[in-house]
């Protein structure tokens, strides 16, 4: 039998209030600091579509197809920025995406020693350290005057062709793709290299083993077991690219009126926000904060497929 | 074979320490072991067996309301300890956990030096003594003071499998529960460490109540003084297999002259 | 004299380096190797201009000086530099706590709930909100409503700007990071006795501290270098910082702002202060990265 102990020496063996309303005011509190997420996302939502309501009803969905921006006259029309939000955004990822899939490849696939692998991974992990701003000024002082040739080239040559039609002065939509290219770059690459590195060992051997190069497994084998994810991190990509706001604005030009050529100034709807909405009032202010619900509309339905595309590669591993 | 319901255990005379009525538990929908009824004795060691998937395991983790950081895990029932029914609206399962203790199956350590990993539980419990003190006479009761009074300060990490599960029984018992319970203890463990761990337990058994889990019949038979058979069948219109106890006696009757067919096949390894 | 002569007439075994697949193989490895040097081509010469351009103009005056008056020389970034450095510090002090609750909800006690996937849900869509939205927002909920005390633009109000960008970041590595920690060992502390608060502050905590470390470092080097929520919260002032609740200037602001002024004096301000800029965001990234290898060993 076992001897009672003649004093208990836990003195908290029976819990004193204090201790349990410890523990669940403890509990409540980081249920409030959770919902932080949802009040925050839920008040931007609000402030911004509040905001946008006076140029929902004086404009419309016409909104979104004229490209009158004229604050003289109350005329306001996103057509421009929102063509140059998808155009640069899109051709920024069209080169980025081979770019950034390629390095991901060299990386991952044994290509290299290893040392060589890490170093160009940190590389381009750094790059997407670097700030926003510090791009845009080394986009207006040192890329822009690089590219100028080029681009005058292209005009010269090519200048029947629509997207080159104009003279090439300076910031436009061109060296605002570039920039947008350098920004999305490590993200496209840090997620196609995570994809990569997942596919299983087992495929790479099977592939190998049935007397494949290098390069036939890689086509046939390994980016068809990643191709979710890469694409899942494209759209991601892509919803940074159309969000994106200081390095464009410097570089772009913000011109309200619209033009098809690449080398003409543009604008986006991010550009024009940081552009005008500090120094606006009245319907501006409303017009500028319909473009930014566009915006928000835009990244929301990217970002939601691209978790989507992401979940269903999880499924499959 | 049929569910027949355990027959009450009148060889049982010691005064019981925690008594289990009609206890199910189920994970979401699923029925992990139905309707046990148990005494289990104070100052024993209690040992249960079974094939995998009969609910031992689960039914030793509702003893202390472990269950309760499993997501959708449930209990019906009642489990009485100290005369209270420990799954009561009222009751707080911090302080059950704190009378009723245990060691687990992988050795789990904190990641704190050998000294923090004694005296945090005692220190949580409000412990009033000199804590130098209570730290030695725990690793001295978990024989496992001549391998650490050196190193202390050392992380509990740094130990061999075998004495990291020294030192969590020790950590267990230096808070002086009234019961310990082991889910199979020694089954990360070489053959060596089992056996300073039975030693051990032969020790304890002095002072507290012990429940083990155990997969190893013959340990079953070497440390325990009573011992219950837990089995799973098939049930119509269920998923899977249920768990319910099938026989519940003194350790030396269940193996040798069991009044269950099914215990009978298990302890004689025609199980199955 | 008889031979074995096999079957099937095999080639040799030798690397045959004109055969076709061999040749696209050797092609696609330049094409990938090409790629790469691509892609890590904007970086070096990004730190070449600007340790060129702005680390030449690095000085005492630099760090002590206020910024000149437009048309006149010399001058320095230290309003700039305190401004950084006040506005991340606000910016830290709200979404460091927030956060990590936030996280330790998701993790320790809502593991798969619905309002915890929900949250975790909302937390994904907050991380793709472009950083101008966030400005937008604070403009419209603070700044336009004056709040802090009749203030239109305040540091207050750009460091909750950035406090909303750190936000989804310090949640999903406060969550990750805690999820990683053996359920073992939670398990230990709450056997013998532990409450959940003890358990999560004393064990599972401190166990899961250097990837909440690295995970927040991360985040506070990039929030100091955003510029998009800060222009029309912070705003910007040519003078020292008079306190929280005033507006006040930030690096990334006066780069902006004087990267497209038509004057030599400011453009190199925006390069010297793009150098110190860059230094200490590369510096908080390669802490992080060394705090993970700490973690490893």
């Amino acid at each position: 039998m076992r001897p009672e102990p003649p004093v208990d020496r836990f003195k908290l063996r029976r819990r004193p209030p204090s201790e349990r309303w410890i523990d669940s005011g403890f509990r409540s509190l980081t249920i409030l600091l959770a919902s932080t997420v949802a009040i925050v996302l839920v008040g931007i939502f609000l402030v911004v579509f509040q905001g946008a309501q006076d140029a929902i009803k004086a404009f419309g969905l016409t909104f979104l197809t004229t490209s009158s921006w004229n604050p003289v006259t109350g005329e306001y029309g996103a057509f421009t920025a929102i063509y140059g939000t998808l155009v640069s955004s899109l051709l920024a990822l069209l080169i980025a995406v081979p770019l950034g899939v390629g390095t991901a490849i060299f990386i991952t696939e044994n290509l290299i020693p290893t040392r060589w692998r890490d170093i160009i991974g940190v590389m381009v992990e750094l790059l997407a350290a670097i700030p926003s701003v510090v791009l845009g000024l080394w986009a207006i002082f040192v890329m822009e005057p690089i590219l100028r040739p080029f681009l005058n080239f292209l005009h010269a040559s090519l200048g029947w062709f629509p997207l080159f039609s104009t003279t090439p002065k300076g910031p436009g939509m061109a060296p605002a793709i570039l920039i947008l290219v350098v920004m999305i770059l490590p993200i496209i690459t840090a997620i196609s290299r995570d994809a990569l590195n997942q596919v299983p060992t087992a495929l790479r051997q099977g592939a190998y083993g049935v007397g494949s190069t290098r390069w036939i497994a890689i086509f046939n084998v390994i980016l068809p077991a990643a191709i979710s994810a890469i694409i899942g991190g494209v759209m991601l990509a892509l919803g940074r690219a159309m969000g994106e706001t200081m390095a464009v604005t410097m570089i772009i030009g913000n011109s309200t009126n619209f033009s098809w050529s690449l080398l003409a100034p543009g604008n986006t709807i991010s550009a024009m926000l940081a552009n005008q909405f500090g120094e606006s009032s009245g319907i501006q202010v409303s017009a500028l904060l319909y473009a930014a619900l566009i915006l928000m509309l835009l990244t929301f339905t990217v970002n939601i497929l691209a978790q989507w595309i992401v979940k269903k590669l999880s499924l499959r591993y | 074979m049929t569910m027949t319901m355990p027959r009450k255990t009148p060889a049982i005379t010691n005064q019981s320490c925690l008594s289990l009525e009609k206890v199910t538990i189920s994970y979401g929908s699923f029925e992990a072991v139905r309707d046990v009824y148990l005494e289990i004795p104070r100052g024993k060691v209690t040992a249960f067996i079974g094939p995998s998937g009969c609910g031992k395991s689960t039914v030793l983790r509702g003893l202390n309301r472990m269950n309760d950081l499993i997501e959708g895990c449930t209990l019906k029932g009642r489990v009485i300890f100290d005369g209270q029914d420990i799954y009561a609206p009222e009751v707080d399962p911090v302080e059950v956990r704190r009378r009723i203790g245990m060691v687990f199956q992988q050795p789990n350590p904190f990641p704190k030096s050998i000294y923090e990993n004694i005296a945090f539980g005692a220190r949580i419990n409000g412990f009033t003594g000199d804590m130098d003190e209570l730290v030695e006479s725990s690793l001295r009761k978990a024989f496992i003071w001549d391998e650490t009074k050196d190193k202390l300060k050392e992380s509990g990490n740094s130990l061999s499998g075998g004495q990291q599960q020294r030192l969590c029984i020790a950590r267990a018992i230096a808070i002086e529960p009234e019961v310990i319970l082991m889910d199979e203890p020694c089954s990360a463990l070489d053959p060596i460490s089992t056996l300073k761990i039975e030693e051990l337990m032969h020790e304890l058994k002095k002072t507290f109540s012990i429940v083990i889990v155990t997969h190893n019949m013959q340990q079953a038979v070497r440390v325990s003084d009573q011992t219950a058979f837990f089995n799973a069948e098939a049930v119509e219109g269920g998923t899977g297999k249920v768990g319910y106890l099938v026989e519940f006696d003194e350790t030396e009757r269940i193996f040798n002259s069991p009044l269950q067919q099914a215990t009978q096949d298990y302890v004689t390894g025609r199980f199955g | 004299m008889t031979t074995l002569t096999p079957a099937i007439k095999h080639s040799s075994l030798c690397l045959n380096p004109s055969l076709r697949r061999n040749r696209l193989d050797r092609l696609f490895t330049t094409i990938a190797g090409g790629f790469s040097l691509i892609a890590v081509l904007p970086l070096f010469l990004v730190l070449i201009y600007v340790i060129l351009q702005g680390g030449r103009l690095i000085s005492i005056n630099l760090f002590t000086q206020l910024p000149p008056a437009p048309g006149l020389d010399g001058g320095g970034i230290g309003n700039a530099l305190i401004g950084t450095f006040v506005v991340t510090l606000v910016a830290s002090l709200i979404a460091i706590p927030v956060g990590v609750g936030g996280g330790i909800f998701l993790a320790e006690y809502s593991k798969s709930g619905p309002f915890a996937q929900f949250i975790r849900l909302g937390n994904d869509i907050l991380a793709g909100v472009p950083s101008i939205i966030c400005g937008v927002f604070v403009y419209g909920a603070i700044v336009a409503t004056r709040v802090f005390f009749g203030q239109s633009y305040t540091a207050a109000a750009g460091g909750m700007a950035l406090a909303i960008l750190m936000l989804p970041t310090v949640i999903k590595t406060t969550d990750e990071g805690l999820r990683l920690v053996p359920k073992a060992l939670s398990m230990g502390a709450i056997g013998v006795g532990a409450s959940k608060f003890v358990t999560i502050t004393r064990i599972t905590l401190p166990s899961a501290f250097t990837p909440i470390a690295t995970g927040v470092v991360l985040g506070i080097a990039r929030a100091a270098g955003e510029t998009a929520p800060l222009i029309f919260t912070a705003l910007f002032s040519p003078f020292w910082p008079e306190g929280v609740f005033n507006p006040i200037a930030t690096m990334s602001v006066l780069i902006y702002n004087f990267a497209i002024m038509p004057f030599d004096a400011q453009n190199e301000l925006a390069w010297a202060a793009s150098f110190v800029l860059v230094v200490l965001i590369l510096g908080a990234n390669l802490l992080a990265r060394w705090l993970r290898r700490f973690a490893s060993m």
